[in-house]
């Protein structure tokens, strides 16, 4: 019943849509960096949206099924294979006991997700089967895969034959914008340090995983101040705040982070604005050397861009 | 929206999942409870669509869920919790007071700061000696002491699960304060003792850091597998509000607990203390008596 892990890819992970409730004690959200992606890959093979999937980056893992099943692949453009075999990816496809599930070169985007019938049947942890990997909880053992691991199904017959229309799958760009909410202590930023942020584009350095992306190409400058008591004495320290996912922090000035799924939850940096939570998806898909921008919206835009998401997520799963 | 209320606090979102109440942008203890009573307001109210309710050192964070409530509506509510914690003026909690053992000057902790040289504004020094500089104290050993001496309170949890941050209970002119390192390490060992700004840490996980790095407590603060007795019923051992008292400790005091938490029979030294800022104020160190006498006393 279970799927053998032959190879793990260089960082695969088990991810559902995430917890809730456990940030004001450290404890993110985790779930899928794509989570439309998860979804996809989730209602392709018959499961709920919110089952556990693999989510491996910048490489796939190579995988074994015990027993038939039906599997589906989505998120980066990769090339699916079963036995060595071209397979299509957002589709769902039927395998046999014995057969294994591999993976070509990504050629855009940086993460895929593999989803299985009856969904991956890992303990719940604090309410989500996530794997977050600072904590040392949720997913496989609290832990990446690793070859040789032996990773329990749900029971699901599951469907084969499904296909994601063309129109609904997203194509990774190696130049992206991104919308983000400027506020928290954007105020700091002197008015070359603002434009320094948002009207010169960025490089996604090679610094990017669950916990945050780092950028590099500019230097922002902040608004020469004396700093108040606790701050800390850089002109980048606050006092230690809590941290938004996807928020936007520019430790010394130099590289801002935006913090993804995994987010350290607080800190002494400030940050100078937020992703939407429309396009942290396509954030979680960027490659190092992506070409980004980051585009100021007003909360309204963001609520609005929110809804369209929203819409095409709920499209997919009516789907079927 | 950076529109103020009251006298100092600063709303502003965090996209659209999250509203950010910047309270005071300096650190003070005033505005701690300020933050944890606004906290336990919200929480009281169990509103649907609000999924964290997050009180930091002197600010406060909402995530919530736009697609079940408006974001104004949350704005109004938390509009309305600050207004109601400032009318009631909250400045009292029930908590409890515990101490942690502490290896000051260890091996463990050194030997990873010798690794990372490059990364701090004094190579020369090691991290003690660099912050008993610093706070222009004659020695390692008078700095431990000032360290070890007054406690401290949780004022915030997190960066990573379950870590706290403590601010120690002591007027201003007598906060130990230690810039962080100019470029953060890779690696920290598990349950280090450090200080950034005015803040104490414990780092619950080994990882990355920036804060200075003073000993190492043989005391798991983070337990997921629920092995300790402390850790029956959560995987975090801290929680805002409480205050700790740190007792340094020598080589085989630390093997004798470490032993002790292998063998899982550890209890954290606590014991339950009513706290009332007004009477802190009044006289800090009369009042910290106080409070150690009862953990003393436990």
């Amino acid at each position: 019943m279970p799927v053998e892990i032959i190879e793990p890819g260089l960082a695969t992970s088990i991810q559902d849509l995430g917890r809730q409730g456990f940030y004001n004690v450290g404890i993110p959200p985790s779930g899928a960096v794509d989570r439309y992606a998860a979804i996809a890959a989730n209602i392709l093979v018959g499961n709920g949206s919110g089952e556990a999937v693999f989510e491996s980056t910048y490489m796939g893992p190579k995988l074994c099924f015990t027993e038939p099943s039906v599997v589906a692949v989505t998120g980066a453009q990769a090339p699916v294979f079963i036995n060595g075999t071209a397979a299509p990816s957002w589709e769902s496809l039927q395998v046999a006991a014995g057969d294994v599930l591999s993976f070509g070169i990504f050629t855009g985007g940086a993460r895929i997700y593999i989803a299985v019938a009856g969904g991956l049947n890992v303990p719940i942890v604090l309410g989500s089967r996530s794997h977050y990997a600072l904590g040392a909880i949720g997913g496989f053992k609290g832990r990446n895969l690793l070859a040789g691991d032996s990773i329990p199904i749900g029971q699901l017959a599951g469907t084969p034959g499904r296909a994601v229309p063309e129109d609904m799958r997203p194509v990774h760009s190696r130049e992206v914008d991104v919308r983000i909410v400027l506020g928290l202590y954007d105020f700091r930023l002197s008015e070359n340090g603002l434009s320094a942020l948002i009207d010169k584009p960025w490089q996604l350095t090679t610094v990017a995983d669950r916990i945050g992306f780092r950028y590099a190409g500019n230097t922002l400058e902040w608004v020469p101040r004396e700093q108040p008591f606790g701050a800390g004495s850089d002109p980048s320290n606050i006092t230690d705040a809590p941290y938004p996912v996807g928020s936007i922090q520019v430790p010394a000035g130099t590289e801002p982070i935006i913090l993804h799924r995994d987010a350290v939850s607080g800190g002494g940096y400030a940050q100078v604005g937020t992703v939407i939570s429309a396009d942290m998806d396509l954030v979680g898909q960027s490659s190092p050397g992506t070409k980004t921008r980051f585009r100021p919206v007003s909360i309204d835009e963001a609520l609005d861009a929110r809804k369209k998401y929203m819409d095409r997520q709920r499209k997919l799963i009516q789907l079927w | 929206m950076s529109a103020t209320s009251m006298e100092t606090s600063r709303y502003t979102w965090g996209a659209d999942e999250h509203l950010v109440v910047q309270l005071s942008e300096s650190m003070s203890l005033r505005a701690n409870f300020q933050a944890m009573a606004i906290g336990s307001d919200l929480k009281a109210q169990n509103i649907a669509g609000i999924t964290d309710i997050y009180p930091g050192n002197a600010s406060f964070l909402v995530r919530f869920n736009p697609d079940e409530i408006d974001p104004y509506e949350v704005e109004k509510i938390v509009r309305a919790a600050e207004m109601r914690v400032a009318d009631g003026a909250v400045r009292g909690i029930e908590t409890r007071i515990c101490e942690v053992p502490v290896w000051y000057n260890d091996p463990y902790t050194n030997e990873t700061g010798s690794r990372f040289r490059d990364r701090h504004q004094a190579p020369d020094m090691t991290d003690l000696e660099f912050a008993a500089a610093q706070n222009n104290l004659p020695s390692v050993e008078a700095f431990i002491e000032a360290h070890a001496g007054a406690p401290w309170i949780t004022s915030m949890l997190g960066f990573v699960a379950g870590l706290p941050w403590f601010f120690q209970m002591v007027p201003q002119e007598r906060q130990l304060q230690v810039p962080k390192y100019v470029r953060p390490r890779t690696d920290t060992p598990k349950q280090t003792i450090g200080h950034g700004g005015c803040f104490s840490a414990i780092y619950s996980v080994r990882g990355a850091g920036g804060y200075q790095m003073f000993g190492i407590t043989p005391v798991p603060i983070y337990d997921p597998e629920n092995k300790l007795p402390d850790f029956a019923e959560t995987m975090i051992f801290f929680r805002p509000g409480d205050i700790v008292k740190f007792r340094a400790i020598d080589e085989p005091e630390y093997r004798a607990i470490e032993a002790a938490v292998e063998a899982r029979t550890y209890r954290y030294k606590q014991a339950p203390v009513s706290f009332v800022l007004e009477e802190y104020e009044a006289s800090p160190d009369l009042y910290n008596e106080k409070l150690i006498g009862a953990l003393n006393a436990s």
